[in-house]
């Protein structure tokens, strides 16, 4: 058994406290969706069963910011909306990340226009950044691996 | 002696006849008379208009006002600009106009209202009082363009916020502008300031001393149970809610002020994002409006592509408002089945459009690509499993306890609330009137198909999931039928190089960059029909071959010929490209969540002068407290899925 060899006989593992945190954390994402717009069809796609978010351990979506690690930001963010944006944000407990989903929440998107914030990384911080207009499910899964990746190489406060 | 004459004798001197390109039915009604007016069509006169479908503003400011690009006309002579006068529109020359878009129902006749409207004074009666729906028509008009409307009985903004300042769908408001974010403290107003009814909500907190009150509740605007962004204000007796009120806005792109900042074509991105569960929907509506104004008519191959591909994305409209207003109810299986299937219809519409969801599939005189040979095969296996998942549903759903205790009887509307907040679609019919623009004014080829109008009688949350779930039935149908037309002409060829080898599409454009274009043409080589090129030969049955100014010509002959090179090179630079005649149009289609009408003003420029959306869920969403009101907190979620809001649509 590899994972006997691995433990070399004994029942124990030597490791970093903050590999062995971040290796428990990137596994226990509780995602928060803020959908607002069109990239909310391809969310419910990653979440359905063909992509099938699950396999990443982060199916579950807390609908209460209190109870939620991971900021999906889903869509286009409206200047009516950014307040309120800000305040779910604000409102999640440490450790807390964001992931900008879909163009618009990038950068604005192809709506430069008097309505339209203009990437949502002028409002609160965004940890990964997924283009695409909307972004294809594979490309959703890339970026929530990444952002597991970043999870385990973090310092982890605790 | 036709009906407009009749009105105009009943109304001398106030009202003229506008004549119109196109055959549409517009009138010019003075202001000061407009409640008269209106209170005769919807009451007195036969047919009775007892529809508003839509109500919008025109900024005629910039009118027929030369653009930085000099127009191109085919020829050096300067271009003759435009001027009001040489068509229907806006006769008086004031700055601003209403326009009213009435519908009789049953009698199928629409009617447009033009109203002029000065500058100085911007102020028009409001009518309100006589379509209920009215109201937030006027005032989406009051806070995009500024225009008053007397005696409307709440005239504040809708989409925007109260901070901001200035009418940007006004000619002179820059669209870049922007107003600083709003205090995060003022989100939370509703729920702290003891007089916030003065300004956000009309609803009235008991005074103190009282012994009970109700309670208010803030549902959204980010909520699990909101698809899409929307804020609905209750007010609480217990669980029952007596009073609602919604505040949308919350997704408002400006698609409308996008729209008039770019060119004909480049519009269909922006349309896809509109309904983004059913873009197809909404690209076919917006290319049959523009080629209204320019008295465009498409090949016959092409109708039928788009009637199917509408089809296929009314499916998915469908597949994905059943699946989430499931889950809201508890069923989470049911959703995961649709969503499965749904995969599935979006990898269909990529093989042919290239994308999953934001597709601008549709061109102004076609389409962007014709079938794959492989397509046929494909669809029919998603249809079967359409048919299996849709089976599925009914074994899970249609006749469980639960679901039916959550959808039967809640969210009633009767047949004359609907009609009077504009209510269209799946909605509408649930309420038992038949009333599909498919069938009632047949676009396309929707004629030359057999398919029905399911409808409903009692127009609850069970009729309206009913309607729905029929309605796919209908729709694959309308596909079948499609298909087999489809199959019988002209179809897709191989592609073969000058030794008859298969090439495939993209070589053989490069070549055509690179030059290697001897007898490319000659030889009748075909490339791909669908994305990686063009094919002459089957361009031809997807786009009308008279029309250069609009269609793009083939790959071939853009790469092959200096005549295609500089028709492609024309209609893609800024300033010349497709310039429809001046002029107005109103088209609508059938869209998933009702009629989705497009009024498009040209003023003969390379770009849009206005193009205003009628969103069905602006209508439907503007009488949605009628709806909720009665029942208990817990059923909103219910009848909210069953609705089938989509911000897209409803904020622009």
């Amino acid at each position: 058994m590899a994972i006997r060899n691995l433990l070399g006989g004994d029942n124990f593992i030597t490791s970093r406290l903050d590999d062995v945190i971040g290796w428990a954390r990137k596994y226990s994402i509780f995602v928060y969706p803020f959908v607002t717009a069109c990239c909310g069809m391809e969310y419910m796609s990653v979440a359905g069963p063909q992509y099938d978010l699950d396999r990443f351990g982060a199916a579950l979506p807390r609908f209460t910011p209190r109870q939620a690690d991971l900021l999906f930001v889903v869509g286009t963010i409206s200047q009516k909306m950014a307040p309120i944006l800000r305040r779910i944000y604000d409102q999640m407990c440490e450790p807390k990340w964001v992931i900008a989903f879909g163009v618009c929440t990038c950068t604005g998107g192809f709506y430069n226009n008097y309505a339209t914030v203009q990437g949502i990384d002028t409002i609160i911080p965004v940890d990964v950044y997924i283009p695409g207009c909307p972004p294809r499910p594979e490309t959703v899964l890339q970026g929530l691996m990444l952002l597991q990746e970043k999870i385990q190489k973090q310092k982890q406060e605790y | 002696m036709s009906f407009l004459e009749n009105l105009v004798t009943q109304f001398p001197d106030k009202i003229k006849i506008l004549p119109h390109a196109r055959g549409e039915h517009v009138l010019e009604v003075e202001r000061h008379i407009l409640p008269t007016v209106c209170a005769y069509l919807k009451n007195e006169h036969h047919p009775r208009f007892n529809f508003l479908m839509d109500l919008a503003g025109v900024d005629y400011s910039a009118f027929g006002a030369p653009t930085q690009v000099a127009a191109y006309t085919g020829a050096n002579d300067p271009v003759s600009k435009p001027t009001a006068q040489d068509f229907s529109l806006n006769t008086h020359r004031e700055r601003f106009a209403v326009v009213y878009n009435l519908f009789a129902w049953p009698e199928k006749l629409r009617l447009r209202l033009q109203v002029p409207v000065p500058e100085l004074n911007p102020e028009t009666p409001t009518v309100s009082h006589l379509w209920s729906g009215a109201n937030w028509f006027e005032r989406e008009v009051w806070d995009m363009f500024g225009i008053r409307f007397k005696g409307h009985p709440d005239l504040r903004r809708i989409l925007l916020y109260d901070e901001f300042k200035g009418h940007p769908l006004r000619k002179d408001y820059p669209i870049t502008r922007r107003h600083p974010l709003v205090d995060n403290q003022k989100a939370e107003a509703p729920f702290q300031a003891q007089n916030h009814h003065a300004a956000p909500f009309r609803i009235k907190i008991p005074e103190p001393g009282k012994q009970t009150q109700n309670m208010l509740l803030n549902i959204g605007p980010s909520h699990p149970a909101m698809h899409g962004v929307i804020h609905v204000f209750t007010e609480l007796d217990g669980e029952k809610i007596q009073k609602a009120d919604i505040g949308i806005g919350y997704l408002h792109r400006a698609f409308e002020k996008d729209a008039e900042n770019v060119t004909w074509t480049q519009v269909f991105p922006y349309t896809d994002r509109l309904n983004y569960v059913s873009p197809l929907l909404n690209n076919v509506g917006y290319a049959m409006a523009v080629e209204k104004v320019m008295g465009l008519q498409t090949t016959e191959r092409c109708q039928y592509i788009r009637v199917l591909m509408s089809e296929i994305s009314r499916i998915t409209d469908h597949l994905t408002c059943i699946a989430a207003s499931t889950m809201e109810v508890g069923a989470m299986t049911a959703f995961l089945y649709f969503v499965k299937v749904r995969d599935m219809f979006y990898e269909l519409i990529e093989e042919i459009t290239g994308a999953r969801l934001t597709v601008s599939y549709v061109r102004i005189g076609g389409v962007k690509a014709d079938l794959t040979p492989e397509f046929p095969a494909h669809l029919q296996k998603v249809l079967v499993e359409l048919r299996i998942a849709m089976k599925e549903m009914h074994a899970l759903v249609t006749r469980n306890r639960i679901f039916v205790d959550r959808m039967k009887g809640l969210g009633v509307t009767d047949k004359e609330t609907a009609i009077d907040y504009g209510f269209t679609g799946p909605f509408l019919r649930s309420t038992g009137i038949d009333y599909d623009v498919r069938k009632a004014e047949p676009y396309l080829v929707y004629d030359q198909l057999d398919f029905d109008i399911p409808y409903g009688q009692y127009g609850d949350n069970y009729d309206r999931y009913l309607v729905r779930m029929e309605e796919m039935e209908q729709s694959v149908r309308l596909i079948e039928q499609c298909m087999q037309k489809l199959q019988k002409m002209p179809g897709a060829p191989l592609n073969v190089d000058y030794e008859g080898k298969e090439i495939p599409a993209s070589k053989m454009a490069d070549l055509g960059k690179y030059g290697y274009t001897k007898g490319l043409l000659q030889i009748h080589a075909l490339t791909d029909p669908t994305l990686s090129g063009g094919n002459a030969w089957l361009h031809d049955n997807i786009f009308p071959t008279d029309a250069k100014g609009v269609v793009l010509p083939a790959k071939e002959k853009t790469y092959g010929s200096i005549e295609g090179l500089m028709n492609h090179f024309m209609l893609i630079m800024e300033g010349y490209g497709i310039q429809p005649p001046p002029g107005d149009a109103y088209h609508a289609v059938e869209g998933a969540n009702g009629e989705l009408g497009f009024y498009v003003i040209s003023d003969g420029k390379g770009q849009p002068y206005r193009v205003r959306v009628r969103p069905p869920c602006f209508a439907l969403m503007s009488g949605f407290h009628k709806v909720i009101e009665g029942d208990m907190i817990a059923d909103l979620i219910a009848t909210f899925g069953t609705v089938n809001m989509i911000a897209g649509e409803l904020d622009r």
